[in-house]
C-alpha cells in the first residue's frame, strides 16, 4: 500500500507537518494491554465501588428491572455500530424505531410530537426555554425550585449569555409550587414557565391549575419530568406546550450519571420550533411506506447560524433501548409497573416522618428529627444499604432533610431496616 | 461488476402498534411484598390517567424478531467499510461494550457517597489524564455530552475569561469549511458570526485573518486538519494572529483521528477543543448517539471549567464543586459516564504506541484510497491529504450526475456512502475518510466500486441517477416528507377522520 502511495515509509506520511509542530517523543500513556487484562481492570474498578448494596436513591436516576431483550437489542451490530440515519434507504431500521419511539412518547405525554432524543433530560430543559422564547418573542424565564436543582443549573448556563433573565418560584409548605408565587411574578415579559411532575420531592403538582394561569398571561407552560415510570399511572401533562424529560428510568442504566436519553414533546403548531433530529413517513419511489429523518431545514447542518439549536449527535441508542423497554411493559406492564413503585414507596414512607402532605408517587422527602442525613446514612451503610440522598446541598433550609425513593427494585426487609434505622434515633 | 454484495431476501414488518392486540405482554413483574395500594386514594382521582391510549400490547418474542427484523434493514460498520468523511466509523471494540456493562460501574447512581465511588471517579480521572496527554493542553472536562456540546462548553469559557478581561467581545469567526455545529454553537453563547472564505487551497488565508481580526473577534473556531482532510500548516501563525489581539481559539476536534499520537493541539497554540470519543476513540455511534464531547483547555481557561471537578483529598477522590469562576454545568452529573468507560479502555488497550500506529494507519489508508481513486475523480484541493480525502463530482456532473447520486450508487455496491456535499467550500463534494480499521482488501473493493460507477456515469448514466436499485427500499420523497410532515402514528380509523 505504502508503495502505491508513492512513499517510502509511513513516517513519510507526516513529513509535511511543520517541524515544529510534530510531535517529538512518545505519548505518556502505558503499553497496549490485552482483553483479558482490560476486563480486570475494569473489574477492580467496579468492585472499588461499593457494588452490591441495596439504594434508596433517586433524585432523577432510579434503579428499574432492565429486561434483557433490552441488550439483546441494542447489541446487534446492526444498530450499535450505524451511523445517523441520512441515508434513509439503508436505514430504515433505526428510523423506523425512531418513529415508534417519538409514537410512544407522544402516547405516553399527551403531546402531538416528540424528536428523536435530546441528551438527557437536564440540557432539554434550557432547550424548550430557548424553543419558548422563540414562539413567544418574550425573553423571560420562571422555573420552580422544584424542578431538579441540576437541571436549574444548566438552565442557568445555557441561558447566562443569551439575554434572557430567569427567576425562580418558591415551594409552598405542601411540597408544591408555590402558586401565589407564580402570580405574583407572571406578567407578560414571561415566555415560559417551567415546573416538574412529579417534582423533585417526588410530589405532583396541579398541572391544569397551573397551566390555565400560565396561559392567562400569554406564556408557555413547560412540564419536566425525570421519573418516566410515573406516566404509566399518572394523568400526563396534556394542558402543557412543552414536555420534557428524562428516560433513564426506562431500562437505561444509572451507569454514574449518563449516558441517558432526554425527550422533547409538544404540540404540532410548533413542530418547526423543536430542535435535533426527526423521523417522518412518506413513500420510496415505488409507494412503498419508508420513513426518513424530516425538517432539517431547522437544524445546524442546513441552517447554520440560524438553526433552532447546535445539536447533532443525539441518544439514538439509548431511546431505542426505552422503545425496547416500552414495548415489552406495554399498556398494561407500564401501568402495573408504576402501581408497584406507588405501592413501595407508600409502605416506606408509611413508616417515616414525611416533610410534606402533598400526594406523592415513588420518592418524598423525610424529616430526620433528632438526627442528621449523614447520621442515618452511615448507620444504614453499615448494613449494606445506601439511604436517602440528604437535600442540604441543594435546599439549605432542608439541611435536616432527605429525599428517599422506592421502585420495584427495593425489598421489603431492606425498607424495615430504613425504618428501624430512624426509630433508633 | 458489483462483487460485495448479491441480493437476498428481507423480513417484511409492520409497526409494533400494528400488530399489537388487547392483553398481550412482554414482561413479569415479581410478586408485591408490600400491600398494594390505591392509586386515585393516594393520588386523587384526577391525578390518575387512564390506559395509555395506543400503547403497544405485544408478546416477548414478537418484540425480539421486530427489533430483529428492523435491524436486518439498516447499513452498519460491522458490515462493512464506512466512508463517512469527519464522522470517523471505526471499528468498535467489543471489550469496550463488555466493560461499560460491568455491574459496579453500569449500577452505580451519580450521588452515592463518595467513598463508594472511587472506582467511577477512578475511570474519570484517568480518561482525563490521558486525554490531556494526547492534546496536550492542561486540563479535560468530559461533562459535555456531545461535539457540539463540547463546543457549546468551549465557547462559554472563551467568553468568561474576556469578560474578566474586561470585555466578553463581539463576535466569532468560522471558516467557510466549518461543520454547521460552529455557527450554531457561537449563536448559542451571544455572538455573532463572521465567516471567513478559505483561500484557493482550502485553507484559511492569513492575509484575510489579519484583516478580520481584531478586538471585537472574540475568538476563531478552526478544525484541523480541516475539513477538506488538509492540516493548516500555518497553524502557529494562525495562533499567534489571534492572540496578538487578545482573542482565542477553538479547535473543532473531529478529525483528531488524523493527530493523535503525531501532533499535539496544546503544542502548536490551541487554547481550547473538544474530542468526539464517538469518532477518535472507536465507541459506537449507535444510529446517532451517545456521543461525548470531552473539552480540553489550556492553562489560561482551567479555572472556567464546568463542575463538579475530581480533586484528590486524603488519599480518596472527592468532587469539588467550589468553583468560584466555572461556567456552571452543561448538564446534570458529571457526563457520559458509560461511554468514557468505552474510550479509556480504547486507550488502554493501544498504548501511546499503538495509538500512534492508529493514525499512521488512517493516514495510510485514505492516502491509498486517495491514490486508487484520483485517475477518475477530481481532487479537490491537492494539498497532502491526511486522514480523509476530498474529491469534486465536476468530471461527473458533465454527464448530469452529481455526488449523491454517485453516493446512492455505492448503496448497490455493499458500501455506506460517503459525506455528501460537505465541506460546503467544494462544488459536490465527495468526503472519504476510511480509517485505520479497514484491511486492503476492504479498500481494494471500496475503490473497484467507486471506478466501476465513475465508468457507469459516462456509459449509463440513468443506472447511477435512479440508484440504490436493489435495497427493499428505493429512494426516498424527503420533499413531501417536510411539506406535509407525519412524526407519529396515528390508528387509521384516527387518520381517516382527521382527514375528512
Amino acid at each position: 500500500m505504502l508503495a502505491a502511495t508513492g512513499l517510502e515509509s509511513k513516517e513519510d506520511l507526516v513529513s509535511y507537518l511543520p517541524a515544529d509542530v510534530r510531535l517529538k517523543t512518545p505519548l505518556d500513556i502505558p503499553h497496549g494491554k490485552s482483553e483479558y487484562e482490560i476486563i480486570e481492570h475494569f473489574k477492580q474498578l467496579g468492585a472499588a465501588n461499593g457494588d452490591g448494596y441495596a439504594s434508596f436513591l433517586g433524585a432523577g436516576v432510579y434503579n428499574h428491572f432492565r429486561p434483557v431483550l433490552v441488550d439483546t437489542v441494542v447489541s446487534r451490530g446492526e444498530f450499535l455500530t450505524s451511523y445517523t440515519p441520512y441515508q434513509a434507504e439503508i436505514s430504515q431500521g433505526t428510523l423506523t424505531s425512531i418513529f415508534e419511539f417519538q409514537t410512544m412518547i407522544c402516547q405516553l405525554t399527551g403531546m402531538e410530537v416528540a424528536n428523536a432524543s435530546m441528551y438527557d433530560g437536564s440540557s432539554a430543559v434550557p432547550e424548550a426555554a430557548m424553543m419558548a422564547v422563540r414562539i413567544t418573542g418574550r425573553d423571560k424565564i420562571l422555573i420552580a425550585r422544584t424542578v431538579h436543582p441540576e437541571y436549574r443549573e444548566v438552565l442557568k448556563t445555557y441561558t447566562q449569555h443569551q439575554g434572557f433573565p430567569v427567576e425562580e418560584l418558591a415551594y409552598a409548605k405542601s411540597g408544591q409550587l408555590d402558586i401565589d408565587d407564580l402570580r405574583t411574578k407572571l406578567n407578560d415579559q414571561v415566555a415560559a414557565v417551567i415546573i416538574q411532575t412529579p417534582n423533585f420531592f417526588g410530589i405532583l403538582e396541579h398541572v391544569p391549575e397551573i397551566s390555565s394561569l400560565v396561559r392567562s398571561k400569554g406564556a408557555l407552560l413547560i412540564v419536566a419530568f425525570t421519573e418516566a415510570v410515573a406516566l404509566g399511572l399518572i394523568e400526563p401533562p396534556r394542558d402543557a406546550d412543552i414536555v420534557v424529560g428524562e428516560l433513564q428510568s426506562f431500562a437505561i442504566s444509572p451507569s454514574y450519571g449518563g449516558p441517558y436519553a432526554g425527550i422533547i414533546a409538544t404540540r404540532n403548531q410548533y413542530i418547526r420550533q423543536i430542535p435535533g433530529r426527526l423521523a417522518g413517513e412518506t413513500t420510496d419511489s415505488n409507494g412503498n411506506r419508508a420513513f426518513c429523518l424530516t425538517l432539517a431545514t431547522r437544524e445546524q447542518h442546513i441552517r447554520r447560524e440560524k438553526a433552532t439549536s447546535n445539536i447533532c449527535t443525539n441518544q439514538a441508542l439509548l431511546a431505542l433501548m426505552a422503545t425496547v423497554f416500552m414495548s415489552l411493559y406495554g399498556k398494561e406492564g407500564l401501568r402495573e409497573l408504576a402501581e408497584q413503585n406507588l405501592a413501595k414507596a407508600h409502605y416506606l414512607a408509611s413508616k417515616l416522618p414525611l416533610k410534606f402532605d402533598a400526594p406523592f408517587f415513588n420518592e418524598f422527602v423525610v424529616r430526620t428529627n433528632g438526627s442528621s442525613p449523614d447520621q442515618i446514612n452511615s448507620s444504614l451503610l453499615n448494613r449494606k444499604i445506601i439511604g436517602g440522598l440528604p437535600l442540604g446541598r441543594f435546599y439549605p433550609e432542608l439541611a435536616d432533610c432527605m429525599l428517599f425513593c422506592a421502585t420495584e427494585m427495593n425489598k421489603r426487609s431492606d425498607m424495615d431496616v430504613v425504618a428501624a434505622a430512624f426509630a433508633r434515633f | 461488476m458489483i462483487k460485495k454484495a448479491i441480493r437476498h431476501i428481507v423480513q417484511a414488518e409492520p409497526l409494533l402498534f400494528e400488530q399489537s392486540s388487547p392483553g398481550k405482554r412482554g414482561y413479569q413483574l415479581p410478586e408485591l411484598d408490600v400491600p398494594v395500594v390505591d392509586a386515585a386514594t393516594v393520588l386523587g382521582k384526577g391525578n390518575v390517567r387512564d390506559e395509555i391510549e395506543d400503547f403497544p400490547e405485544v408478546s416477548e418474542f414478537e418484540v425480539l424478531r421486530h427489533f430483529t427484523r428492523l435491524s436486518t434493514w439498516n447499513y452498519a460498520i460491522d458490515l462493512g467499510l464506512y466512508p463517512l468523511g469527519s464522522c470517523t466509523m471505526k471499528y468498535n471494540p467489543r471489550v469496550n461494550e463488555l466493560v461499560a456493562r460491568t455491574e459496579g460501574l453500569a449500577w452505580a447512581h451519580p450521588y452515592q457517597p463518595e467513598r463508594l465511588a472511587q472506582g467511577a471517579m477512578e475511570v474519570v480521572a484517568a480518561l482525563e489524564h490521558a486525554l490531556v496527554q494526547i492534546t496536550g493542553m492542561d486540563a479535560v472536562t468530559l461533562q459535555p455530552a456531545a461535539g457540539a456540546h463540547g463546543e457549546f462548553t468551549g465557547i462559554l469559557m472563551i467568553r468568561a475569561l474576556l469578560e474578566t478581561r474586561g470585555s466578553a467581545r463581539k463576535k466569532i469567526l468560522v471558516p467557510d469549511s466549518a461543520h454547521g455545529t460552529n455557527p450554531a454553537t457561537a449563536m448559542m453563547v451571544g455572538y455573532t458570526v463572521e465567516n471567513i472564505k478559505s483561500n484557493d487551497r482550502g485553507m484559511i488565508d492569513l492575509g484575510l485573518l489579519e484583516r478580520v481580526v481584531n478586538e471585537d473577534v472574540a475568538g476563531l473556531m478552526i478544525t484541523n486538519p480541516n475539513t477538506v482532510g488538509v492540516f493548516e500548516e500555518n497553524i502557529k501563525k494562525i495562533c499567534q494572529i489571534l492572540h496578538d489581539k487578545g482573542a482565542l481559539v477553538y479547535m473543532d476536534g473531529a478529525n483528531m483521528n488524523a493527530l493523535v499520537g503525531v501532533a499535539r493541539p496544546g503544542d502548536f497554540g490551541i487554547d481550547v477543543m473538544h474530542l468526539n470519543l464517538h469518532k477518535t476513540f472507536s465507541t459506537p455511534h449507535g444510529g446517532g448517539g451517545p456521543g461525548s464531547g470531552a473539552v480540553a483547555v489550556a492553562e489560561v481557561l482551567t479555572p472556567f471549567l464546568p463542575g463538579p471537578r475530581l480533586k484528590r483529598q486524603a488519599d480518596q477522590w472527592a468532587w469539588n464543586y467550589d468553583l468560584p469562576q466555572s461556567i456552571g454545568r452543561v448538564r446534570a452529573f458529571y457526563g457520559n459516564f458509560g461511554v468514557l468507560v468505552r474510550a479509556l479502555a480504547y486507550i488502554m488497550a493501544h498504548g501511546g504506541n499503538g495509538l500512534r500506529q492508529a493514525t499512521l494507519d488512517a493516514l495510510l489508508n485514505a492516502n491509498y484510497l486517495r491514490t486508487l481513486l484520483e485517475p477518475y475523480y477530481q481532487i479537490a484541493y491537492n494539498a497532502p491529504s491526511m486522514h480523509e480525502c476530498v474529491f469534486s463530482d465536476d468530471r461527473q456532473a458533465k454527464e448530469g450526475v452529481r455526488t449523491g447520486d454517485i453516493a446512492k450508487r455505492l448503496i448497490d455496491y455493499g458500501f455506506h456512502p460517503y459525506t455528501v456535499s460537505f465541506p460546503l467550500i467544494v462544488r459536490g463534494a465527495l468526503m472519504i475518510e476510511p480509517t485505520e480499521t479497514e484491511s486492503k482488501r476492504e479498500l481494494d473493493l471500496f475503490a473497484d466500486a467507486m471506478i466501476s460507477i465513475a465508468k457507469e456515469v459516462e456509459e449509463n448514466p440513468e443506472l447511477v441517477l435512479k440508484a440504490p436499485h436493489s435495497t427493499r427500499t428505493s429512494r426516498v420523497d424527503e420533499v413531501t416528507a417536510a411539506r406535509k410532515p407525519i412524526v407519529r402514528w396515528q390508528p387509521p380509523a384516527r387518520v381517516s377522520q382527521a382527514a375528512d
